[in-house]
């Protein structure tokens, strides 16, 4: 599909022919030009992106029928009435343990795994591949692999516990245990591709640094803690926000390892909506939960875009 | 001396913690792989160092299962995608960086807008926009409403505007029109972040899960994410064993891949966390 930048010459070769007007019609045209090359991606975003954000903004204002079918205008009293909702509440407070559970063990093993990972040792390349290993792992298969080991009576930490004559823990019945379950695994498949965009931070470190650090008698720890991490701070902050933006949407992973329980203690934002809108059919409170998320996540993001003008200078 | 055998303790020590930091990191695949050699008999009694190794929960996957049907339409999908995205990304990338008409930047910040709106909330209306389009329970509703995607504009426009001025100058006075400039000379010199942009929306698309659950209903398309859950609720802990293949049977690929393309992954992966 791609063709080789020789291309150039042949174009060259072949284009010989009234350079002023051709000029011409490249300007003159831009306008078609744009509409066609932007066309497609407007068409796709207008439909599934815009619509569906205002429909459910819309839907958040008012009461709804279990069709769906808005009925009387409720203005912002969703939003009071959800804001009030202990239950609601829990799954806020939820959402964020996990959200900085997750965040803070993928940054700090991550970091961890990454300085080990770029100090100049014979074989360290195939850590650095077994470290990463994890980004080749889906929800179902991450699920599958730690519902295993978490099974409480043929999974591997129960066959632990029972050989070394302990009570084993009741991972996915236990509200406190079940979130540490889902944070664990969760904490897993992000460790591969945190870990590959640290490592690529630490390595861009200039050496020099570390050579003057080094005369002046300065210990590891200070350089790690003086150079390396200052030095990757902005990507320090760009995978922050990747996980945490990550972990606000979780789905899968709950869906599949707790659904929600038990008694709510993992029911996350994303998961709430699920079951609001296609089980009870309440589709006011799942669009205002849902306005709710994209506040959240927008507010994120922002931070994120802040980061990016300030990385990019042309 | 003494520094000598200092840094070779040191040095021992570090690989210590390397080799034990990546035992538990890959502690899951060895367990989930060694009990899908298992008879589920022995998985149930907890008898996990049995030596009745064998192929028979891959056979039994493979056969009783629609494992493959699963595996196929997630590769279909994922790759349609991919090419959808490449296109339509670049195209309107490209409009953002080498085309002048009016509205151009409001029009790239509805795109910015578009990245701080997660797809998880809109799910209701799109529900009912792909019911009453037919949509459901086929490719399509898993396809058309990722066609292109605003990261994908936006990181490709970081990567368009690094093209040298000189490039556009030749072509304007070669007398290219925008399709030639933008197909043979724009995607050859942006090539890196074409096949970073490729990657990540297959990735995204194979790792899809709460549309397509909520979308597909059949065999037919439903894809392997959900088609693991699916088997998983059928056979409820009554068959470890073979739902261990299937794990591995979806894993062992994307890994040998990984392995392969690492190196390759990792500057892509950095090039587009900095752009």
């Amino acid at each position: 599909m791609l063709k080789s930048p020789t291309t150039d010459q042949t174009i060259s070769k072949k284009q010989t022919v009234s350079k002023s007007k051709s000029t011409f019609k490249l300007n003159a045209n831009d306008k078609y030009f744009s509409l066609l090359f932007l066309g497609p991606s407007l068409f796709i975003l207008g439909l599934f992106v815009f619509y569906p954000m205002i429909k459910t903004f819309y839907i958040s204002m008012f009461l709804t029928n279990t069709l769906g079918k808005t009925s009387v205008f409720a203005g912002f009293s969703n939003y009071a009435k959800l804001l009030q909702s202990p239950d609601f509440l829990n799954s806020l407070v939820v959402t964020l343990a996990y959200v900085v559970g997750v965040t803070f063990f993928t940054l700090a093993i991550s970091l961890l795994l990454a300085n080990l990972a770029s100090k100049k040792l014979p074989g360290i390349s195939i850590f650095r591949t077994l470290y990463s290993v994890t980004m080749g792992v889906s929800v179902s298969v991450a699920a599958i692999f730690w519902l295993f080991i978490f099974n409480p009576s043929t999974g591997f930490f129960a066959i632990i516990a029972n050989a070394l004559k302990m009570t084993p823990i009741n991972w996915l019945t236990d509200p406190k245990n079940a979130m540490w379950a889902v944070i664990i695994t969760t904490v897993w498949m992000n460790l591969g591709f945190t870990f590959l965009i640290l490592l690529g931070a630490i390595e861009s470190v200039p050496q020099t640094l570390y050579e003057a650090a080094s005369v002046e008698g300065a210990s590891p720890r200070f350089q790690f803690f003086k150079i390396t991490l200052p030095m990757i701070s902005p990507t320090l902050f760009f995978v922050s926000t990747i996980t945490i933006i990550g972990a606000f949407k979780s789905f899968g992973l709950i869906d599949l390892i707790t659904k929600g329980g038990p008694t709510n203690a993992t029911n996350m934002l994303v998961y709430r909506i699920y079951k609001d809108a296609f089980y009870s059919g309440n589709y006011a409170q799942a669009s205002t939960e849902a306005i709710i998320l994209t506040v959240i996540i927008a507010a994120f993001t922002l931070l994120q875009f802040k980061f990016l003008e300030k990385k990019v200078n042309y | 001396m003494a520094e000598n055998n200092n840094s070779l303790i040191k040095r021992i020590l570090t690989y210590v913690l390397l080799i034990a930091l990546a035992l538990v990191i890959l502690a899951p695949f060895f367990i989930g792989i060694w009990t899908s050699f298992l008879p589920t008999m022995d998985i149930a009694k907890g008898d996990l160092f049995s030596t009745n190794l064998s192929f028979d929960n891959y056979v039994a996957a493979f056969t009783k299962t629609p494992i493959l049907r699963y595996l196929a339409n997630s590769f279909v999908i994922s790759t349609l995608t991919m090419v959808a995205q490449l296109l339509f990304c670049s195209m309107s990338a490209y409009a953002f960086v080498f085309l002048k008409f009016k509205g151009r930047n409001f029009l790239f910040g509805l795109f910015l807008v578009t990245m701080m709106l997660p797809f998880e909330a809109q799910i209701i209306p799109n529900f009912q926009t792909v019911k009453f389009l037919g949509m459901l329970d086929n490719y399509s509703v898993l396809i058309v409403p990722f066609l292109t995607s605003a990261f994908g504009t936006f990181m490709l426009r970081q990567s368009f505007k690094q093209t040298p001025a000189e490039l556009k100058e030749a072509s304007d006075i070669e007398g290219l029109n925008h399709f030639q400039f933008y197909w043979n000379v724009v995607l050859p010199y942006n090539k890196i972040s074409m096949i970073t942009l490729g990657a990540y929306s297959f990735l995204g698309a194979w790792n899809q899960y709460l549309w397509p659950m909520l979308t597909t209903f059949s065999n037919n398309s439903r894809v392997i994410q959900n088609g693991l859950r699916q088997l998983q609720s059928e056979e409820t802990f009554n068959d470890w064993g073979m739902i261990q293949a299937s794990a591995a049977i979806i894993v062992i690929p994307t890994i040998i891949v990984l392995f392969i393309g690492q190196h390759y992954f990792k500057s892509g992966l950095n090039e587009g966390a900095v752009k």
